[in-house]
């Protein structure tokens, strides 16, 4: 065998027939961070039928260290990550359809992006959207690999809806601030096993070798040599919002949703405009040119700075704020430049 | 006390009785982290009244937002 996927064919497990289903399923990465560009890296690599990647952001040069599909290039034209994520992914297997998004991932978002889903792959940064993947994933009966990583240290859990328990039985409550706000660095080897861990899972789901799959919830910490899995079964709560019989989906409701968001160790605030908008790139820029100072555009986005502060106007209309954690004054410099 | 930590042999202080107490001990942040003693796994509402005798195992895993 010299063919393309001769070496994942001649591994038993997964052999001819194994591959012929990977082809035929389609899986959502939600977010293109470190976790992501690994994960979707694999999935393609492995033929996999169809991906679907979406992220919020751009790829800028602290991101080099450790998210493998981006280049000096991507960071040095500010290109959204779900742009250059798919530019490289289509290099790497022209025979796997890509659908790169460029959006801030809502419940509205989410439920359209998981028709015809088969798996969705966690690679986001907080628990405000893994909680609503949970609620979706319940919802619309897809199963999802929890994966994260700070440090040295990775964590990762799959959740099968009707079969494990949930993300949020395990929680009980959302950890807010400073617990999971990230500030403390990472080391790519802890990303690399994260994605190992999830994308194995991926791989014997996705030609359903079920009665392999791990059941447990996995944790290592490379730099102190630890290693720990649990098995969580016994966690699922009958009287779980998400996943018991009085489900009620609590994370996919408006009111738990913000316009406002302070990024998590990023020194950034998010505003995103109420209602769909277009932006007019080009002529946005011509408005603004006089009154800040570096600007630069590409078709996605349009950045500029602006008393000491550097704003980023995506096409969406939704606008990062850097240098400040202030959500007031990044209101303000909205209103006043952007209207 | 000795105890057995995600499968390695530690000694902590007198100070630390309980699991709650162990966690504190770690700066685990009880609401992200899930415990198991002795193979099982202890609701989070009862770290504070778990006491830890010499000999335990215990698995702590512990949530993370990075990604
Ligand atoms: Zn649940």
């Amino acid at each position: 065998m010299s063919g393309r996927y001769s070496r994942q064919e001649l591994f038993a497990p997964i052999g001819l027939e194994g591959q012929a289903k990977i082809r035929r399923k389609h899986v959502l990465v939600v977010g293109a961070g470190a976790l992501g560009t690994g994960s979707a890296e694999a999935l393609v690599r492995a033929g996999i039928g169809k991906l679907t990647i979406v992220d919020r952001d751009y790829v800028e040069w602290s991101n080099l260290q450790r998210q493998q599909l981006y280049t000096e290039e991507d960071a040095q034209n500010q290109v959204p990550k779900a742009i250059a994520a798919e530019n490289r992914l289509k290099r790497l297997n022209s025979e796997v359809r890509i659908d790169a998004q460029v959006c801030d991932v809502g419940p509205e978002e989410l439920e359209r992006l998981v028709e015809g889903v088969d798996l969705i792959m966690d690679a986001t940064d907080n628990f405000d959207i893994r909680m609503m993947v949970n609620d979706v994933s319940q919802k619309y009966r897809i199963p999802w690999i929890y994966g994260a990583c700070v440090g040295s240290y990775g964590i990762s859990y799959t959740i099968r809806p009707g079969i494990t328990p949930c993300l949020n039985c395990l929680l009980e409550s959302v950890p807010l601030g400073g617990a999971t706000c990230d500030t403390a660095g990472i080391i790519s080897p802890a990303v690399q096993t994260v994605v190992a861990h999830q994308v194995t899972e991926a791989l014997k789901m996705l030609v359903e070798d079920y009665d392999s799959l791990r059941n447990k919830l996995v944790s290592f910490d490379l730099w102190k040599n630890r290693n720990s899995s649990i098995n969580v079964q016994g966690v699922k709560n009958a009287s779980c919002l998400s996943c018991g019989p009085g489900r009620t989906y609590p994370f996919l409701s408006y009111e738990n949703q913000t316009r406002t968001a302070v990024l998590c160790g990023r020194d950034t605030v998010q505003l995103r405009p109420a209602g769909k908008v277009d932006r007019d790139l080009e002529q946005l820029e011509a408005l603004l040119k006089s009154q800040t100072e570096n600007i630069q555009r590409n078709p996605y986005l349009l950045s500029f700075s602006i008393e000491s502060r550097r704003l980023v106007v995506f096409k969406d209309g939704r606008v990062l704020v850097h240098g400040t954690k202030d959500t007031a004054e990044a209101r303000s410099l909205y209103h006043r430049y952007l209207g | 006390m000795q105890l057995i930590i995600n499968g390695e042999t530690v000694s902590v202080p007198s100070s630390v009785g309980n699991v709650s107490q162990l966690l504190e001990h770690y700066g685990i942040n009880q609401k992200v982290a899930i415990v198991e003693l002795n193979q099982d796994i202890l609701e989070k509402s009862r770290h504070g009244e778990t006491a830890l005798a010499d000999g335990d195992k215990i698995e702590i895993v512990h949530f993370v937002g990075g990604g």
